[in-house]
C-alpha cells in the first residue's frame, strides 16, 4: 500500500547547519497496518511524515501509494489520499470558522471545489451525529468558532476531519503530545476506535513508548534517518519497554536518546 | 449649517470608500495579506471608466470594465506572490508602481487628469452628456443612492460567495494555510482569486468616485490602502462588539468609512487644510494598530509577574506561560 524506498533528505545542505534528517529510509506498509513510530529527537520521524504528506520534496528516493508515485505531487493534490493530524492542536483547524465549516471543507478533501453551497442540506445532521461520537458535547456547537474550543477538542475535531473522507493513509504526528495526560489518553482511545472501525492504514508518531507498544499492530523505531527496529504481530504484543530499549541498542549501537520517551507511562 | 451642507458629500464619499474598505477587508482580514496594489487599482478603475465613456462605451459597461481591470491587477499581484515567490507586500508595491505607468500612458494616453467635461474636446464625442453618469456631486440624492445600491449588492454577493465551496476554502486559506493544504485546498489559486475580487471591488469604487467628482486622476489612489484600513479599524471596533459575523463586519466597515469622512469633514470645517487628509488617515491607522499592541504588552507584563510568583512554589511551572 505505502512503499518508500531510499528516501533521503538533508536540510540546509552545504552549510554548517546541514542536517541529514532521512538517510535512505525504506518502509513498506500493508493495507490496514496501524504502525506506531518511535525514536529520539532528530531521528527523522516528523521529517518522514512531512515527506509523505508532501510538505517538501525529498532529495532522493521514491514514495508510492497503492502503486501511484506521489514523490513529486503537490501537497494539496496528494491530500486526497491522506488524513493528517498535527502535533500543534492549532494547526489542524481554521479557528475563525465554524465547526461545521471546518468539517465541510474536510468532507470535500480530494474533490474539486465548486461554485455551489459549501454546506448542503442534511450535512449538518451528519456532522452532529459524528461529533456526538466524540463524546465532547460538540454536537450542539456546530456553529461555534473552532478557536473557542480547547486543545483536546480541536485535536478531536481534526481527527474527525482527517477521517471524514476515508483516507488511504492516516498520518498522526505526535498528535497527543501537546495535550494534558487525561485529554491525551482520551484522544488516543478515540484514535484507536476510529482507526479500527474504519480499518485505516495508519502511521502514528508518539514519544511515549508505553503507547507505542499498547497501540497498533506494528512498531518501528527510527534512528538517524533510518528504521532500526521493526516489530509486528505476536512479537509486538509481548514487547516490553526494556526489550525495546535493548533492541534499539543492538541495532543502532547507541543508547536511546530520549528520557521522556522511556519515563512517560 | 456648513456641516449640514457638507454632510451629504461626506456620506457619499464614505459609501464609495466603503467599497474600497470592503475590498481591502478581503485581502487584509480574510486572506491575511497587506495588499498595496489597491492604490494602483483604485486609480485604474477611475481611469478606465472615464476613457471608456469617452470612447462611447455605455456607463454601466464602463463600470464593469473597471471591475475587470482591477481584478486582472489583483490577479497579477497574486501570481507575483504565489507563482514567482515575491513577498506579498512587495508584489503589491510592484503592481501598484506598474499601474501608475499603465494608467498614465496606456489608459489615459499621457494625461494625468481627465475630466468628464473635457470628453467632447478630446474625442469629438459630442453625444456624451454628464447627465448619463450614474452619479454626480451636484446631484445629492443620486450620489448617495447609487453608491448605497452598489455597497448593498457587493455585500450580498460576497455574503453568498463566501458560503460556497470555493468561498469557504478562500476563508480557510487566510485563516489556516497549513490546514487548508492538508484538506486539499489549492491555497495559491485561492490567493489569486481573493486578490482579484478584492482589487476588482476597489477599481469599481474608483469608477464611482471618478463619476462623483467629475474626473479621473492618476494620483487619486495614493494612500487608498491606508484610508481603507482606517475605515476597517473604525468599523470593526464597533461591529465586532455587536456581532462578529461576516455581513455585520462588512456593514461595519462601510459605516467606519462614513464615520471617517464625517470626522474628516468636521476637521476640515474647523480649518485644517485638505492636504492633511493623508496624514490624518495614517495617524488613525497607526493609533488603531498601536492601541491593541500596547494593551497586550502592558497586560502580558502583569500576567508574567503573576506567573513568576507561582513558579516559586512549582518548579516546572515555566511552561504555564508558553
Amino acid at each position: 500500500m505505502l512503499k518508500i524506498s531510499g528516501l533521503e533528505k538533508t536540510f540546509n545542505p552545504g552549510t554548517v547547519n546541514a542536517k541529514t534528517a532521512l538517510a535512505g529510509l525504506d518502509l513498506y506498509l500493508e493495507d490496514g497496518d496501524f504502525v506506531t513510530v518511535i525514536g529520539g529527537n532528530g531521528a527523522g520521524k516528523s521529517t518522514l511524515l512531512n515527506a509523505i504528506a508532501g510538505v517538501w520534496k525529498p532529495d532522493f528516493g521514491k514514495i508510492e501509494l497503492d502503486g501511484l508515485d506521489i514523490t513529486g505531487m503537490p501537497e494539496h493534490k496528494r491530500a486526497k489520499f491522506l488524513g493528517r493530524v498535527f502535533q500543534d492542536p492549532m494547526m489542524g483547524t481554521a479557528p475563525d470558522m465554524e465547526i461545521a465549516e471546518n468539517l465541510a471543507i474536510a468532507a470535500r478533501r480530494g474533490t474539486k471545489r465548486r461554485f455551489v453551497w459549501g454546506i448542503k442540506k442534511g450535512e449538518r445532521e451528519r456532522y452532529k451525529e459524528l461529533l456526538a461520537t466524540l463524546e465532547l458535547g460538540l454536537e450542539s456547537r456546530l456553529t461555534s468558532k473552532v478557536g473557542l474550543l480547547s486543545g483536546g477538542q480541536r485535536q478531536a475535531v481534526t481527527l474527525l476531519m482527517a477521517t471524514l473522507n476515508r483516507p488511504k493513509l492516516l498520518l498522526l504526528d505526535e498528535h497527543t503530545a501537546a495535550l494534558d495526560p487525561k485529554t491525551a489518553s482520551k484522544v488516543l482511545k478515540l484514535t484507536d476506535k476510529i482507526v479500527s472501525e474504519n480499518k485505516l492504514t495508519t502511521l502514528m508518531i508518539t514519544h511515549n513508548m508505553h503507547d507505542a507498544i499498547a497501540y497498533g499492530n506494528r512498531l518501528i523505531m527510527m534512528h538517524e534517518g533510518r528504521v532500526v527496529v521493526d516489530v509486528s504481530g505476536e512479537e509486538k504484543k509481548k514487547l516490553t519497554i526494556e526489550q525495546l530499549l535493548q533492541l534499539f541498542e543492538q541495532s543502532s549501537g547507541s543508547k536511546f536518546g530520549s528520557d521522556k520517551a522511556i519515563l512517560s507511562k | 449649517m456648513a456641516f449640514l451642507n457638507a454632510l451629504p458629500g461626506a456620506v457619499a464619499q464614505g459609501l464609495i470608500w466603503g467599497l474600497v474598505a470592503i475590498g481591502i477587508y478581503i485581502s487584509y482580514k480574510i486572506l491575511d495579506i497587506a495588499d498595496l496594489s489597491v492604490d494602483g487599482s483604485f486609480a485604474t478603475g477611475a481611469c478606465i471608466c472615464v476613457v471608456a465613456i469617452a470612447n462611447g462605451v455605455p456607463v454601466w459597461l464602463s463600470i464593469i470594465l473597471s471591475f475587470l481591470a482591477g481584478a486582472v491587477a489583483g490577479a497579477v499581484t497574486g501570481l507575483l506572490h504565489t507563482a514567482l515567490g515575491v513577498p506579498s507586500i512587495l508584489a503589491g508595491i510592484l503592481t501598484q508602481l506598474s499601474l501608475y505607468s499603465i494608467n498614465l500612458q496606456l489608459i489615459m494616453g499621457g494625461r494625468s487628469n481627465f475630466p468628464f467635461s473635457s470628453i467632447p474636446f478630446y474625442t469629438g464625442n459630442t453625444d456624451f452628456t454628464p447627465d448619463s453618469l450614474l452619479l454626480r456631486m451636484s446631484d445629492k440624492v443620486a450620489s448617495i443612492i447609487v453608491p448605497l445600491l452598489f455597497v448593498a449588492a457587493v455585500i450580498v454577493l460576497l455574503w453568498l460567495f463566501f458560503y460556497t465551496e470555493i468561498g469557504l476554502t478562500i476563508k480557510s486559506t487566510g485563516d489556516n494555510p497549513a490546514m487548508s493544504k492538508a484538506q486539499g485546498v489549492n491555497i495559491n489559486l485561492n490567493k489569486v482569486i481573493g486578490l482579484a475580487i478584492s482589487n476588482g471591488i476597489v477599481a469599481l469604487a474608483g469608477a464611482l468616485l471618478a463619476q462623483y467628482q467629475g474626473f479621473a486622476d492618476v494620483t487619486m489612489g495614493t494612500g487608498a490602502i491606508v484610508i481603507g484600513l482606517a475605515a476597517i479599524f473604525i468599523g470593526l471596533s464597533v461591529s465586532l462588539k455587536i456581532k462578529p459575523n461576516f455581513v455585520v463586519s462588512l456593514i461595519g466597515v462601510v459605516g467606519g468609512s462614513i464615520v471617517y469622512y464625517v470626522i474628516f469633514t468636521v476637521v476640515m470645517l474647523l480649518g485644517l487644510h485638505t492636504n492633511y487628509l493623508k496624514l490624518l488617515s495614517a495617524m488613525i491607522v497607526a493609533i488603531f494598530l498601536a492601541v491593541p499592541y500596547l494593551k497586550k504588552e502592558y497586560f502580558s507584563k502583569r500576567k508574567h509577574q503573576r506567573v513568576s510568583v507561582a513558579v516559586e512554589s512549582e518548579s516546572e511551572g515555566g511552561d504555564a506561560d508558553a
